[in-house]
């Protein structure tokens, strides 16, 4: 810690050299300008981000654009990395849950307090949401979105061809609909080969085999009994069983481009966040009549969740102007505004953050997920989910996409032993 | 002489210059590259995670490395992409050049060909070549629609054979270059010695082989030199075209170095594998350098 | 000498009979070896004047159904604003370290110094570090420096990565031009800078061409650089590039990606293209000779 505060200080120190003045970039007659490093460059999310820049800049701020994309975010993260040690760090950037923390202990991010409180954030959001928001009980980051991972998406008119009358519940439902959808010469599940979309089936699997209760031993509190426990065994049969069903061809290949399989009926289902209804809505199908979405077999009642933020930077002395200030408090601001959340989250597939908005204006999807979230929320079945980086450390989450990636691609991989590999890769990591 | 001994102002400075004019060269090498070996060697013994610190941990993070079954596997990999990467880099740029260098029409065309993927970034050779290799999308399904239905090529998603790809994406891009610079070599060669072997009765190949060849070794040494540097460097084209997998299997080093620094906050960890990188070129490199460069001082 | 070189190679062993089986098996492996080489340009060229709809349905090397410019103009709108940064970027760096490469050759060859040859060693085994670990510590310089995020600090690191290549080319340039003409201009009372300027400079074209290609090139295509050092705006088009390759959501538009690569790729295959035989030419003139 020591040697982090010293650290820290040293950034500082350096930012205040002279040359500094050099860089000085910001137009005189701009109110004040905020930087954002984020990776929503694809069709969907460019356009949503572009409805905030566009908010940004009618209040008279100037909206600084830093797009990096590539590997989910860990190109932008190398980015943001080099930008802190330089001393010169952007004044937002697309942090996620766990690691805000990581930022805020450096010491790196800006208290939202004010904003916060003359907003009402704490009455607005979930308790679920606003904690993960906060480093040391103050708000450092604003909450986007919602996703839910763990949905199933399917295409009703290729079900109807191979002779399904209904979606499957269970996991025994799962498997015999994918072994119809084999028969009628249909690709059963589609599925890029990427760490982590294979990790994605495999949380699913753990929530659906092991229980909300299971899940939390196994990713949050990384126990060891229960990560080598005979459940888990099992966990690692069905993965191998279902590897057996999805695209052969979809080694490696990106999710979108196997949704699109779903979409134009050469395969029947697929495992995917509810981002994946933005490629449905690309192509101009409605939810409920072109494609179904149901909660991952034997998860009903589960939600794991992905929530998307962006955190606010301490502003570098260069940069750190009352109108800088100023537009950092304003983009927190627009964010949570209805306005801003219902276009966003329409684009994106996902739900609003804040639970007081007229959801008659989302398809039956996002109204089921959001219904669904707040039910998940009392019961205590609302879950982080692991493969998008909200529960664990990047390190853990490194070792269990290694361990379930590595049991995937090696044909005579032992079901019963990975659980233990698993183990002592996160104790490694630790 | 006389004037060097008289050592006027003016003197002193020249004598001083050509010391002035590689200083700041040699002070930015110094910081931009050994200094930060050397602060690379210190994280190695440190516990730095998310970022860097200075918590002193010894040689943990290396127990850690070698223990890792992924590291193992990049570091194979390594050996295997880059020994068939250089080795068929080589030998197909020479073999191209000695056929350019046989009064060619449209050599200047051919050459332009051979040459262009090195214009190209990793990052475009990358994207194209995961395309065409891609199985169901690419060459696979072109030669199948063209009525070659038992073909399959599946290496890109096959775990076993997917550094090959790796290899062939590579030679594309880096061959031609080789070729170029043989080629250069070539029309350096001095001609009569070729004629007065032809004389002594000696088979073409023969001369090529025994005669001019070895005459090359210098473009040998700097050719080697540049695809092993580009061998562990490939980063780009990894991360572009099979992102490490599938699993982890087309992992090299660099990439895991880059993964652990910065993606999964063991920087640590990434960094005693760039000092394990760095003490494996120096092992390897420094007694070819120092036989390269002594012997050229011999000729 | 070196003009004529490699524009008319001198009468080679093989040329003698005049046609025979031998030839034909040249030609035929050296156009077939050119067309292989080919391909993914041309997938790249055809793909990228397809519509989306015919990517999907015909194969890599099928002809457009109908020849479609929209992918090159969606794509010009995205990366296009990103070209003139490239520009900004690459040549200064190129000229710098050119500039920076020849000084340094020039003296570690004609004038050495005791210390010269162990610079030199280091200078070769730096080209050898993996440029991913210095992110880290060359951003904490550059802040330190006051340049962090600005066009002149990624031209700096540009400048100091690409040396160890450029003083590579031009030490082993020069270290082939014998000492005699150096040594003749020191007696005559010839100072440092005169000698450079008088004697060598006017050699050293095709060197020069080479190491600006070489350079060219590298900077150019670089990514990694790139996307740490330079930030928003002044983004180079290999960012921008990424950006629209590798969004891991929405739809993929391939005819889109692929003239955003080709435009990308432009500058430096026009700089082979056109400038390709002076680079061999500089080869031959003695870059290569260890």
């Amino acid at each position: 810690m020591n040697a982090i505060n010293r650290l820290a200080a040293v950034i500082s120190l350096a930012s205040l050299f002279p040359l500094s003045a050099l860089a000085a970039d910001a137009p005189a007659e701009s109110k004040g300008t905020v930087e954002v490093v984020h990776w929503w460059t694809s069709g969907g999310e460019a356009k949503a981000i572009d409805v905030l820049r566009k908010l940004v800049e009618k209040d008279g701020y100037t909206w600084k654009d830093s797009a990096v994309a590539g590997g989910g975010g860990a190109a932008a993260m190398t980015v943001l990395k080099t930008r802190a040690v330089s001393g010169n760090p952007p004044s937002a950037a697309q942090i996620k849950g766990p690691d805000l923390q990581d930022w805020g202990a450096l010491g790196l991010l800006t208290e939202l307090d004010d904003v916060s409180k003359a907003n009402n954030w704490d009455k607005l959001l979930s308790k679920t949401v606003a904690n993960t928001m906060k480093y040391d009980d103050h708000y450092v980051a604003v909450p986007v979105n919602i996703h839910r991972v763990n949905w199933l998406w399917i295409n009703p008119v290729a079900m109807k061809k191979a002779g399904i009358d209904k979606a499957p519940t269970t996991l025994d439902e799962l498997f015999a609909a994918a072994e119809k959808f084999k028969a009628a010469g249909l690709i059963p599940l589609a599925h890029g080969g990427q760490p982590w979309q294979d990790s994605t089936v495999f949380e699913d699997l753990v929530l659906s085999i092991m229980g909300a209760e299971g899940y939390t031993k196994a990713f949050i509190e990384q126990d060891e009994d229960t990560l080598t426990s005979p459940k888990m065994t099992e966990v690692f049969k069905a993965l191998k069983k279902l590897q057996g069903y999805m695209d052969p061809d979809g080694t490696g290949q990106d999710w979108n481009l196997e949704a699109a399989k779903v979409i134009n009926g050469k395969a029947g289902m697929q495992i995917m966040g509810d981002w994946a209804k933005s490629e449905w809505s690309a192509a101009g199908k409605k939810a409920g009549t072109d494609f179904e979405c149901v909660p991952f077999p034997g998860t009903q009642g589960s939600f794991t969740y992905n929530i998307d933020s962006l955190a606010m930077f301490k502003l570098s002395a260069k940069n750190n102007t009352p109108g800088n200030i100023a537009a950092q408090n304003e983009v927190a601001k627009i964010i949570l505004e209805p306005e801003f959340q219902y276009v966003f989250n329409q684009n994106k597939g996902s739900i609003p953050v804040r639970d007081d908005l007229d959801m008659t204006k989302f398809d039956s999807c996002g109204q089921a997920a959001m219904a669904d979230f707040k039910a998940a929320d009392k019961a205590g079945t609302l879950k982080p989910s692991m493969a998008h980086n909200m529960a664990t450390s990047l390190a853990v989450q490194g070792a269990i996409f290694d361990v379930v990636t590595n049991f995937m691609s090696d044909k005579n991989a032992d079901p019963a032993k990975a659980g233990a590999q698993m183990a002592s890769a996160i104790k490694a990591a630790l | 002489m006389a004037v060097l001994s008289k050592a006027s102002p003016f003197d002193t400075l020249q004598r001083w210059l050509p010391k002035l004019v590689v200083a700041p060269s040699m002070l930015l090498i110094l910081v931009g590259f050994y200094g930060y070996i050397l602060w690379t060697f210190i994280l190695s013994f440190t516990n730095s995670s998310f970022m860097p610190s200075y918590k002193w941990v010894g040689v943990q993070q290396y127990v850690r490395l070698l223990d890792n079954d992924r590291w193992w596997v990049a570091s194979k990999n390594l050996v295997v992409f880059g020994g068939m990467f250089i080795a068929i880099s080589l030998v197909l740029g020479v073999f191209l050049a000695v056929l350019l260098d046989q009064r060619i029409r449209k050599e200047g065309f051919i050459r332009t060909i051979y040459l262009y993927p090195m214009a190209l970034s990793m990052i475009v050779t990358g994207t194209a070549w995961k395309w065409l290799l891609n199985p169901g999308l690419g060459l696979d399904k072109m030669l199948r629609d063209w009525g070659w239905e038992g073909f399959r090529l599946d290496w890109l998603v096959d775990q076993e054979r997917v550094v090959y790809c790796l290899v062939i994406a590579a030679v594309w891009q880096a061959s031609g270059f080789v070729m170029a610079m043989f080629l250069a070599g070539l029309r350096g060669v001095d001609q009569s010695i070729i004629r007065a072997a032809q004389v002594d009765g000696a088979s073409l190949p023969t001369i090529y082989l025994r005669i001019v060849l070895p005459s090359l070794r210098p473009v040998f040494f700097s050719a080697f030199m540049i695809l092993a540097h580009i061998s562990i460097k490939s980063f780009d084209l990894v991360a572009a075209m099979t992102a490490g997998g599938p699993g982890y299997s087309s992992d090299l080093p660099a990439m895991f170095m880059y993964s652990f620094t910065f993606s999964r906050g063991q920087m640590g960890i990434g960094s005693a594998s760039a000092m394990l990188m760095l003490g494996a070129i120096l092992t390897i490199l420094v007694p070819y350098l120092y036989s390269e460069l002594r012997n050229k001082r011999h000729d | 000498m070196t003009n004529s070189i490699a524009a008319t190679p001198m009468a080679r062993p093989f040329a003698k009979s005049s046609i025979s089986f031998s030839r034909i098996a040249i030609y035929v492996t050296l156009f077939g070896a050119a067309a292989v080489y080919l391909i993914p340009l041309v997938v790249m060229l055809l793909t990228s004047f397809k519509t989306p709809d015919d990517i999907r349905t015909g194969n890599l090397l099928s002809w457009p159904q109908v020849v479609d410019g929209i992918g090159w103009i969606k794509a010009w709108d995205i990366v296009g604003g990103y070209f003139w940064n490239s520009v900004k970027i690459t040549v200064p760096a190129v000229l710098i370290s050119t500039f920076i490469g020849a000084m340094n050759g020039y003296v570690l060859s004609m004038w050495r110094f005791r210390g010269s040859e162990l610079f030199f060693g280091l200078l070769l085994f730096g080209c050898f570090l993996p440029f991913q670990t210095v992110l880290l510590p060359a951003s904490f310089t550059l802040g330190k420096l006051g340049l962090a995020n600005t066009t002149a600090g990624l031209v700096l690191i540009h400048v100091v990565y690409g040396m160890a290549f450029t003083t590579l080319f031009f030490r082993n340039f020069y270290v082939s031009i014998p000492d005699a003409l150096v040594k003749a201009a020191r007696l005559d009372g010839a100072g440092f800078f005169t000698i450079f300027g008088r004697i060598l400079l006017p050699m050293s074209v095709p060197i020069i061409m080479v190491c600006l290609i070489w350079q060219f090139t590298q900077i150019w295509n670089d990514f990694l650089f790139g996307v740490v050092f330079a930030s928003g705006d002044a983004q180079p088009i290999t960012v921008a590039l990424n950006n629209l390759v590798n969004t891991s959501t929405g739809a993929k538009e391939y005819n889109v990606d692929m003239a955003a690569a080709m435009i990308a790729g432009l500058p430096t295959l026009l700089v082979y293209i056109v400038a390709g035989k002076y680079f061999l030419r500089g080869l031959t003139a003695g870059a290569v000779k260890g």
